[in-house]
């Protein structure tokens, strides 16, 4: 169940990341829809993260290539906005709130641009957005996980993208934070706005995601929610019937063989 | 060393003492800038490794030009300095190394070619060569005039560099994957803050040698952080701190002329480390030491208001006189403790002594009340919420009850919806 869209907000061709010469993504390829909450999910090790650094060109390809807004990424980066994970980050940092949201504006703002009244406002009303205002100067060492995730958040929106990439965005954060966060992406969907979402834990995903990609190193199923949402499909995604493949990934390992003949 | 000589040092009398003063302020200041962004990035070792690596390049840069011209030695210094911090990359990028094996062979190595080089050299018989080992551990009353014009433009420019890249250092310094997305010159940052830091390091060693280098590179920064958490107030402090540390330094060097600067520079940026360790606000181990006891003390005075509430409850006589063996009898309380809360709570006026026996005032009632009714509310919650069995809940609440701010104390009681008894069916105190 691969379903292709006209006009894809991302579209990812022959994708394929080898890390240390074991296969992590092999020929991932899909288009995805604009303006809706799209899901990425598969079991641990499936490559998930991976997979959004692979199109930000944070993890090395090894074939392949994607697309944004049909263009390549260096055109258009200012409409991408990127949410690593928290865990991530060394969060003792001297930082204010304000200073990690400022961070969004970076982009537009470049290295020498002065921060004008109008940065500052966005960066005001994106903390306004996630609730965030009245920690607008605390250290952020001082944050909760839930709080920590909403800075990046407003990060994010202080952007001003048309494209968001969560990674694993519910991980480590209170149950108020995580519905507050999924109130405000379906507003940002109101808006347009195209967001993909890493994703772990299956009872939520069918209510959170418009669309569904599953993946296990190699892509299961691309579509809709309501069709791709199905016991055979995540059952194929989450059991392990690609031993073999991951064995012939181990053997080419050992023996130090290209995964591609270039 | 008479006082005369004294005043004359700090009055900066002497040509001779103007230069190194000079001179050590403006190479501790730079390093402490510098080193600010790699303390940020957690590559204080890296720094260690690119300190020693500078040797052999000096001597190599001395062995084919044949003087001691400080701009050619600053050039050999900038060769091997940025080749180490490349072989250490490439090993760790292509994990032929990890990245703390890479650091230790880069900097064993380049050390160790340093000190081969050094000592071909002085078996040579060059006289120009006399001088050189003063990088090994610093020599700052060495400093000459041609080398403080040196200083100078590259305090210069590296100041103004950092002041204009700041942004970019700051954000590869946080977030690097979210700067390379957003189209951040990633690669020219590091290459940037990688030649500022080798620069700085050439130029360093002059004064503390290239095995004490890492220190005035991290320990300034690492002083400067417990003071602040604002990026630009971080660096004037760390600059600050380094240009103290090289002024009490080349103090110490113009004392006693035999003694090396580096070392007594970097006892002293340790020592205001230290200081910084303990005193700074906030972050200080003193300043937590307080809030501890802060505490302790909040969590003893509630715990005896409670318990005056408590005997009061069981008595009928909420405000009857106690004795001090009567709260030792329902608590355990530890003597000298409980005397010590007994003496605040009356100087606070929550509690009246008379002779042998306390009385809660008026104040100190509603005072245990409020403690009584956060600790049942927490009760009742912990066992509604929590599904905790009734004899569970006590020792929660007791921890609990003394964090509890009224705005949860409202959430709470809007959850539980007034209630009147917890979960042993006491009487839960009305707010008052």
């Amino acid at each position: 169940m691969i379903i292709n869209v006209q006009e894809p907000s991302l579209e990812a061709h022959n994708l394929t990341v080898i890390y240390h010469r074991k296969p992590v993504l092999w020929n991932i390829d899909f288009s995805l829809p604009k303006g809706e909450i799209i899901g990425i999910m598969g079991p641990n090790g499936a490559g998930k993260s991976t997979l959004i650094k692979a199109i930000l060109g944070l993890a090395p390809l090894n074939s392949g290539y994607s697309k944004i807004f049909g263009k390549s990424l260096n055109e258009v980066r200012k409409q991408v906005s990127y949410i690593p994970q928290r865990q991530t980050i060394d969060w003792d940092f001297p930082a204010s709130v304000t200073d990690v949201v400022m961070m969004g504006r970076y982009p537009s703002l470049g290295l020498f641009k002065r921060i004008t009244k109008k940065d500052r406002e966005i960066v005001q009303q994106a903390l306004e957005q996630v609730n965030m205002t009245e920690y607008a100067n605390r250290q952020i060492s001082q944050l909760s996980g839930g709080q920590q995730q909403r800075v990046f958040l407003a990060r994010a929106l202080a952007q001003q993208a048309d494209l968001y990439l969560l990674d694993e965005p519910f991980v480590g954060v209170d149950a108020s934070t995580e519905a507050a966060i999924v109130q405000l992406l379906r507003d940002m969907k109101n808006e347009g706005k195209t967001i993909v979402v890493v994703h772990h834990d299956l009872h939520t995903a069918a209510e959170y995601f418009n669309w569904l990609v599953l993946i296990n190193a190699s892509l299961i199923a691309s579509g809709p929610t309501e069709k791709v949402f199905t016991d055979e499909l995540l059952r194929n995604t989450y059991s392990g019937k690609l031993t073999v493949l991951s064995q012939v990934g181990d053997i080419m390992r050992e023996q130090n063989f290209p995964v591609r003949e270039k | 060393m008479t006082s005369d000589q004294l005043i004359g040092f700090f009055l900066l009398e002497e040509p001779n003492v103007q230069l190194v003063v000079a001179g050590t302020l403006l190479l501790c200041g730079m390093a402490a800038l510098v080193g600010c962004f790699t303390f940020l990035r957690k590559r204080s070792l890296v720094g260690d490794a690119v300190s020693h690596s500078v040797l052999p390049g000096i001597c190599l840069a001395f062995l084919i030009s044949g003087e001691k011209n400080p701009i050619i030695l600053l050039v050999g210094a900038l060769v091997t300095g940025l080749l180490s911090l490349i072989l250490m990359e490439v090993l760790t990028k292509n994990r032929l190394t990890r990245p703390d094996t890479a650091i230790s062979l880069m900097l064993s190595f380049f050390f160790g070619l340093g000190i081969l080089l050094l000592t071909y050299i002085q078996h040579q018989g060059n006289a120009a060569q006399a001088g050189l080992d003063k990088f090994i551990f610093g020599k700052a009353a060495s400093i000459t005039e041609a080398d403080l014009r040196l200083f100078l433009y590259s305090g210069i420019i590296i100041t103004a560099s950092v002041t204009i890249l700041l942004r970019g250092f700051y954000l590869i310094s946080f977030d690097e994957d979210f700067a390379r997305v957003t189209g951040f010159p990633i690669k020219f940052l590091r290459l940037a803050l990688s030649v500022l830091t080798v620069w700085t390091v050439a130029i360093g060693i002059q004064a503390v040698g290239v095995v004490l280098m890492a220190a005035l590179l991290i320990t300034p920064a690492l002083a400067a952080r417990f003071w602040t958490h604002s990026i630009g107030r971080m660096l004037v402090i760390a600059a600050l701190f380094g240009m103290i540390s090289g002024y009490s330094g080349s103090f110490v060097s113009y004392l006693a002329p035999a003694m090396p600067t580096g070392p007594w520079i970097v006892v002293m940026a340790t020592f205001i480390a230290v200081i910084s360790m303990f005193f700074a606000p906030g972050r200080g181990l003193l300043a937590r030491w307080n809030t501890r006891s802060k505490n302790r003390e909040k969590t003893l005075l509630e715990n005896i208001l409670k318990l005056f509430y408590q005997i009061g409850e069981k008595s009928g006589q909420l405000q009857g006189n106690i004795l001090e063996e009567d709260l030792l009898n329902n608590r355990a309380f530890a003597h000298d403790e409980l005397r010590k809360g007994l003496k605040r709570l009356t100087s606070k006026n929550l509690l009246e002594s008379n002779l042998l026996t306390y009385r809660l005032t008026n104040q100190g009632l509603q005072e245990a009340q409020r403690i009584v009714r956060l600790h049942r509310l927490w009760e009742l919650y912990l066992q509604r919420y929590l599904h905790l069995a009734p004899d569970h809940v006590h020792d929660d609440a007791e921890a609990m009850e003394h964090v509890i701010t009224p705005e949860i104390e409202a959430q709470l009681e809007l959850i539980l919806g007034n209630p009147e008894t917890d979960p042993h069916n006491t009487i839960i105190p009305p707010r008052a």
